[in-house]
């Protein structure tokens, strides 16, 4: 059985379609990462599989119960931290967490072995209010309350916005320790660079599905060569590769440019040295021009532009 | 601990955390009925009066010390004509005239019907008119007492008009007083218990734990609870020591039927809570829902009796009707609860409706 299934799942807000027949299916003890830019639909789709909404159309299951009609049952063993700070801001970490826990019959002592690794980082602040933590604790506090009644199955949208980069890995690492319990976690974020961190990958943007596979599948399916074109002027670099006469997507990635052909069957130390030579008469005496892999952003931009081509 | 248990705790440190709020809410009702309680009086004191005197003696002075010796008048002109009333009324410095007649001793002592003419700002008529009465009273009094010491004089028939005019009114009024107040503080702390979870997005997650509507409300209502009973006594305690009101009936049925009123008025705000989704509308709610019904259809200032039917049907479904009936009954009148009864089970009534109405619109889901 699978842990969720979604089965061509709609929603829309008005004139806003957020979620576009969706479907998918998550397999018991995975880390399931859904990856998409702002707006794509992330939240509302959680928001879906944990109760909180209800689909327009199509059939979501979580545990293999549906989220529509077993909503009460799914309460009970579903673990959801929200993206935005959900804590009482006027309570203390501890006050915050025994609350959650009492409202599902549990204490925190009885759950330590599970929150114990997550809690002991908080424990020096225990006493202060949820709403003086820095952003990183406020995350750890809120995924120890979303875990304090053991749920079956974790639901973290965003876990990683606003958080700094220290915490954001942090917060990776625990999950994975989570994920090693055997328990099923989908999260959602919007950095295509954290999408290595989950076992598989969901790629949305505008509601609709631009592929699901294990991150590096994603990547390697990207099926042309790629090349990373460097030199010290960014932005006039950018502008002069454009204008060279087989480029077919020139887009700024980190401090480099990454270009892709127009031709099929070229080799690619040819396109390379043709492509340099071109920014060389531009000017560029500095340019270099390599063959690079392609990472999961670059798929994704290349998908975006073709939508049609979903899986 | 249990959910229900752990909700109640949860909702006590919200309360005791916020100081300010905690310090308005049980502070308010105490300013409130000192406000009130001295704003909304019928009866009138220091009332600025003239008295125009045109030969003055021993007789006219005798009256004109009445007037100086109560309360409810302040002499601040004597005059020798009444020519200069017109000027006095209108810049308001005056607020009644007593005009003597020029042979006023004279007749008296002859035995003829001596004349006083009266005169009073009308511009608000009901003050007007009282203060009017009380003149008439005092001159009354005046030719009550020459009559008994064998003067001439007519006797008037007598037009009684008491002179206890804080207490009278205290006592008509602080009843309705701790309705009013006790509605709006608990129908507001309610009011933005709710709204202000979805405000700070921690309904969301209230949502998605197996806690039902009706034990989220209920928790919300029993916590705040609490505070209301607090503000019960110290109102009640206020009207004994500050308007001297009396406590005829029993304090603890008082009490009980205090905290059965905060509790309709709690459920109501839950109501307002439940069915709004920002804490400024909900409180703009939860004022426009319980003042001005509590002010002008609880019978609170203007007597239900005389309103025509539609007006009475309407008041009929406003709490603080009963639980005024039920506060002038036990504070006024010393009855209990056989014959109170009927109201007692209105509210409960009511609550009950109140509590399962906001449970039926409570959102199990996110919008």
């Amino acid at each position: 059985m699978n842990a969720v299934t979604v089965e061509a799942l709609s929603k829309r807000f008005a004139d806003v379609v957020a979620l576009d027949a969706i479907s998918l299916e998550i397999a018991p003890g995975e880390l399931f990462g859904i990856i998409g830019p702002d707006g794509a639909g992330k939240t509302t789709l959680f928001r879906i599989l944990v109760t909180l909404s209800v689909p327009d159309a199509g059939r979501a299951t979580v545990l293999g119960r549906d989220v529509v009609t077993d909503l009460w049952e799914l309460r009970r063993r579903v673990g959801y931290m929200p993206g935005r700070f959900s804590l009482y801001p006027d309570l203390s970490v501890e006050e915050n967490l025994s609350f959650f826990a009492s409202v599902f019959g549990a204490t925190i002592e009885a759950q330590h072995d599970l929150i114990g690794p997550i809690y002991d980082q908080l424990a020096p602040f225990k006493d202060r209010r949820a709403g003086a933590l820095s952003g990183g604790m406020k995350q750890k506090l809120a995924l120890c309350c979303a875990l304090v009644h053991r749920p079956e199955i974790l639901f973290l949208d965003e876990p990683t916005t606003g958080v700094d980069a220290v915490s954001r890995r942090e917060l990776w690492e625990l999950l994975d320790r989570l994920r090693n319990t055997g328990l099923t976690i989908v999260v959602s974020t919007p950095y295509m660079d954290e999408a290595d961190r989950c076992g598989r990958v969901a790629l949305i943007q505008r509601g609709k599905l631009l592929g699901i596979d294990v991150p590096d599948r994603i990547a390697a399916s990207f099926g042309r060569p790629l090349f990373a074109v460097r030199a010290a002027e960014r932005y006039r670099l950018l502008i002069a590769t454009r204008e060279f006469a087989n480029a077919a997507t020139v887009f700024p990635f980190g401090d480099v440019l990454h270009y892709t052909d127009r031709r099929d069957g070229v080799p690619p130390e040819r396109i390379a040295r043709e492509l340099r030579e071109h920014l060389q008469a531009r000017g560029f005496a500095d340019a270099e021009v390599q063959e690079t892999r392609p990472t999961i952003e670059d798929t994704f931009m290349a998908r975006m532009g073709e939508p049609e081509r979903a899986a | 601990m249990s959910a229900f248990r752990g909700l109640l705790r949860k909702e006590a440190l919200h309360i005791l955390r916020d100081r300010r709020t905690l310090a308005v809410v049980i502070f308010m009702p105490i300013l409130q009925v000192i406000l009130f309680g001295y704003a909304i009086r019928t009866d009138i004191s220091r009332i600025r009066l003239a008295i125009v005197d045109p030969s003055p003696d021993a007789a006219t002075i005798e009256l004109r010390n009445r007037f100086t010796a109560t309360d409810a008048f302040r002499v601040v002109r004597v005059l020798p004509s009444a020519g200069t009333l017109d000027r006095l009324f209108a810049s308001g410095a005056i607020q009644e005239a007593i005009v003597l007649d020029g042979d006023f001793a004279n007749r008296l002592a002859r035995g003829l019907t001596a004349r006083v003419l009266v005169v009073a700002d009308a511009s608000e008529p009901n003050s007007g008119s009282a203060m009017e009465s009380y003149a008439l009273a005092v001159i009354q009094g005046y030719e009550r007492d020459i009559a008994a010491r064998g003067g001439a004089v007519r006797i008037v028939p007598e037009a009684r008009m008491r002179f206890n005019p804080t207490r009278a009114s205290a006592n008509l009024f602080v009843p309705g007083l701790i309705a009013f107040v006790l509605t709006i503080i608990s129908a507001l702390m309610t009011a933005i218990s709710l709204t202000r979870e979805k405000e700070t997005g921690t309904m969301e997650i209230l949502l998605v734990s197996p806690l039902k509507p009706l034990e989220i409300i209920v928790g919300k209502v029993l916590a705040y609870l609490v505070i209301g009973f607090v503000s019960v006594l110290l109102v009640v305690a206020e009207a004994r020591l500050v308007f001297a009101v009396p406590l005829r009936g029993s304090l603890m049925l008082l009490l009980g039927e205090g905290v059965l009123y905060i509790l309709t008025s709690l459920s109501l705000g839950i109501l307002i809570s439940s069915r709004t989704s920002s804490q400024r509308v909900a409180m703009i709610g939860a004022l426009a829902g319980t003042m001005l019904p509590t002010i002008l259809l609880s019978g609170f200032i203007f007597p239900i009796e005389s309103m025509p039917w539609p007006l009475r049907a309407i008041a009929n479904v406003v709490p603080a009707k009963w639980f005024i009936v039920i506060a002038r009954g036990v504070m006024l009148k010393g009855v209990g609860l056989e014959y109170l009864w009927p109201q007692t089970l209105i509210l409960l009534g009511m609550t009950v409706l109140l509590v399962a109405a906001a449970t039926r619109s409570f959102r199990i889901r996110l919008a």
